[in-house]
């Protein structure tokens, strides 16, 4: 580094990431009277010129698929900016045979710019599995205790659904859901003939105005970003009330390096590299909350070494970057002759489906533990590349017939997707590579990932039920799995889901866990995590809403430290 | 970009996130303005495309292999008239492994045809034309005569990436009579469930 630029200028809070943990928690403490720098790793976003709502694939010379056709891994050209998979100059590695796959996102809003918006609570059976089941570990706090701050999370960002008393699954503060697409009914039917429960889905989209953002207008393309922030994301939804406080510094193309620590133990402010200038810079404060992605989080504690914190910091438990989970991910495809007699009609509705299937078998006796859920998507939706591979593949030849093929396929596949917990094993955690550092010089992580046979059984109760389903409808299934290979039963790959967390787990016991039930360091009274780090079980109810509710209930709690005086 | 301006859009860039009704408006027009670029760039060569990547002879050989792919019918235009050619050789023109699989299968192509007919594909007898992408269109001919595996696979190839570009242009969405991307203020559910 040529030099060390320091500022005089000491925050009440330094908020490291600017997604659904970190803009959370930088708008519940700058309301809260407190003075928050936010450093994000990535730029600003800009949703003119970034969002492409309303874009037609034949509007842009790629079509969707991007510069060589490369934008698909990345789930394509018109998606918000999100991220990527493999970001050029910060590598990660894996241990032979982990095949850990790390989504990182480097914008301000993070991942809740693309994100599936779908919001479910976890249920109170999650916070104490292990004293069900014997697995895992139980959570520090019940369900009482984060109930009202789901509330409150709900009541704010606008999360639509149905009250249906369903046990995995808890009812939220909803608004009306929109009504069931053809595809939808299609496997609602089926459902009803097999007793799985079928019901309204649960996700983060306006169907009616709330806080002054409009309601959906029914595109169907919450993934580009919404011009009229009739979905959630943090950086349409959290950032700029915090901002509208004056108290908000966001800092952006700022990697943290490390959190520093002053003689008395206690967190100082935070060192970054400026990428612009890629010179190294800090930022005082006197309290950090860490939210920059689960195993990000991870890397910065684990970096932060100090005579003080040899280990790494807050660490002493030697359980950071340990617990890592990914929720257990199997797709599959039907294909429904009954379909191409539907009329052409508008399908799109909201981004994401209408209807899915909770956890059903939850009072039963399954041949794995915990559950999963199914989401389903498919029908008459906007046209785009890939969308006839299979015909291509299984009707081949050319010309007119080809063409007439594609026409009465259109509309006619229901993909589900199963997403289910991961319970945390031994041989899977996320350390320091010793021999890698990034572009800024920054030590790398490196990933070990195993599925065990929960997850491979529960991978096949997935593929059992699609096809189930798929057959009670009329359709016919299409995919086929191996029962060995790399990805048994269409297991995928770790991390593919993007669901991982666990990295820096909360619990009563400073010995096992990283953090108390706050979210707070044990070790470090003014160090908070607040990303999917600190959760402590991974179910079947996608990770996002509780981020937040925890983020909010630990911003609460830091408030009231900083009041009593506590902090710094 | 009528009506709203530079200053504008920098001015929303400034506004950052905070939503509103110009938001909504700049994507599609931004879009609208890409879309008049690439005509006019097609436009500037007298109409006529100049390929990126493939040479002329290769792009006439394309422009051919999409019109079988992807023909004019009762419904709608075809694949050249929906841009699938311009669509692929741009991607080839971006990407190692298409250069191989496409500019490497057109020229198993003429060489299959020079041995088999004395005339490179362009040149052969509409007859033969036809022969030869018979041969090339299934999998099984493969399983049958080995030798014409690394054409069945070029074909196939081309084969999604013209329905690609065919069912990604304004023709192919309208020949599947796709409705949507637009803005309504409640969504009207399925229309009729037919048994």
């Amino acid at each position: 580094m040529a030099q060390l630029v320091r500022s005089p200028k000491i925050y009440d809070v330094c908020v490291i990431g600017s997604g659904a943990g970190g803009g959370m928690a930088a708008k519940i403490l700058t309301e809260g009277g407190l003075t928050v720098a936010l450093l994000e790793a990535g730029g600003p976003v800009n949703p003119a010129k970034d969002y492409k709502m309303f874009v037609w694939p034949y509007e842009v010379p790629h079509r969707g698929v991007g510069v060589g056709g490369k934008a698909a891994e990345n789930f394509g050209e018109f998606l918000a900016p999100n991220g990527a998979w493999k970001i050029e100059g910060e590598p990660y590695t894996s241990a032979p045979g982990a095949n850990f796959q790390w989504f990182r996102s480097r914008i301000v809003g993070g991942r809740t710019n693309h994100w599936g918006r779908i919001a479910l609570r976890f249920a109170p059976v999650d916070f104490r599995s292990k004293t069900r089941d014997g697995l895992g570990e139980d959570w520090p706090i019940s369900y009482d205790d984060i109930a009202p701050y789901y509330d409150k999370v709900e009541s704010y960002i606008g999360v639509f659904g149905t009250k249906e008393n369903v046990a995995s699954a808890p009812d939220g503060i909803f608004l009306p859901p929109p009504k069931p697409r053809c595809t939808e009914l299609v496997i609602k039917k089926a459902c009803d003939k097999l007793n799985v429960t079928c019901i309204p889905s649960r996700l983060a989209i306006l169907t009616k105005p709330l806080n002054g953002r409009t309601a959906c207008h029914y595109c169907a393309q919450c993934g580009r970003g919404c011009g009229t922030a009739s979905n959630f994301s943090s950086s349409q939804v959290l950032i700029p009330p915090a901002y509208e406080t004056g108290r908000l510094t966001l800092i952006t193309n700022a990697m943290a390096r490390e959190i520093l620590i002053g003689p008395n133990g206690k967190a100082t402010g935070v060192s970054y590299i400026d990428k612009a200038t890629k010179t190294e810079k800090r930022v005082n404060a006197r309290a950090v909350v860490v939210a920059a992605s689960a195993c990000e989080s991870a890397r910065l504690l684990l970096n932060s070494k100090s005579a003080l914190f040899p280990n790494g910091l807050a660490n002493s438990s030697g359980q950071v970057g340990r617990n890592l989970t990914d929720s257990v991910g199997s797709d599959g495809e039907g294909y429904f002759p009954a379909l191409e007699k539907m009329p052409a009609h508008n399908h799109d509705g909201t981004g994401g489906m209408h209807m899915y299937i909770p956890w059903w078998k939850f009072d039963r006796k399954n041949d794995f533990p915990r559950g999963y859920h199914i989401e389903m998507g498919g029908g008459r939706e906007m046209p785009s590349a890939g969308m006839f591979d299979d015909v291509c593949d299984e009707v081949e030849g050319y010309g007119v017939g080809l063409k007439a093929t594609c026409r009465k396929r259109y509309g006619t596949t229901i993909g589900f997707a199963g997403r289910g917990e991961m319970i945390p094993n031994p041989d899977t955690y996320c350390e320091i590579d010793r021999d890698a550092v990034d572009q800024w010089g920054i030590p790398v992580l490196r990933f070990h990932f195993k599925w065990s046979e929960y997850e491979l059984r529960q991978a096949r109760d997935m593929q059992d039920t699609f096809k189930a389903i798929v057959e009670a409808a009329g359709g016919e299934y299409r995919t086929k799995t191996q029962i060995d290979g790399p990805y048994p039963f269409g297991i995928q790959a770790g991390g593919k889901i993007i669901h991982e967390v666990g990295t820096a787990r909360m619990g009563a016991d400073p010995r096992t866990s990283v953090l108390n039930g706050y979210c707070q360091a044990h070790e470090v009274k003014n160090l908070f995590v607040t990303d999917g780090a600190p959760l402590v079980t991974n179910p079947d109810k996608n990770p996002t809403l509780t981020i937040m509710a925890l983020a909010w209930r630990a911003s609460e709690f830091l408030l009231d430290e900083a009041k009593k005086g506590n902090v710094g | 970009m009528s009506g709203i301006s530079r200053r504008d859009v920098l001015r929303n860039l400034a506004v950052g996130a905070a939503g509103g009704s110009v938001l909504q408006m700049i994507p599609a027009q931004a879009a609208e303005l890409a879309h008049e670029l690439v005509q006019k760039e097609k436009a500037g060569a007298g109409g006529k495309y100049t390929a990126k990547y493939f040479s002329a002879h290769q792009y006439q050989t394309l422009l051919l292999l999409c019109d079988v792919i992807i023909p004019k019918d009762e419904t709608s235009g075809g694949a050249v008239e929906a841009g699938a050619p311009e669509f692929i050789d741009l991607l080839a023109s971006e990407n190692e492994e298409y250069q191989s699989a496409l500019g490497g299968g057109l020229m198993w192509l003429d060489s299959f045809c020079v041995d088999r007919y004395e005339h490179v594909f362009v040149e052969c007898a509409a007859e033969q034309q036809k022969e030869v992408i018979d041969l090339i269109a299934f999998k099984k001919n493969a399983i049958v005569k080995p030798e014409l595996s690394q054409g069945v696979a070029f074909f196939a190839k081309l084969r999604k990436m013209t329905c690609d570009g065919f069912y990604t242009s304004k023709i192919g969405i309208e020949d599947l009579k796709y409705i949507g991307n637009t803005a309504l203020a409640e969504f009207p559910g399925c229309p009729k469930l037919r048994e």
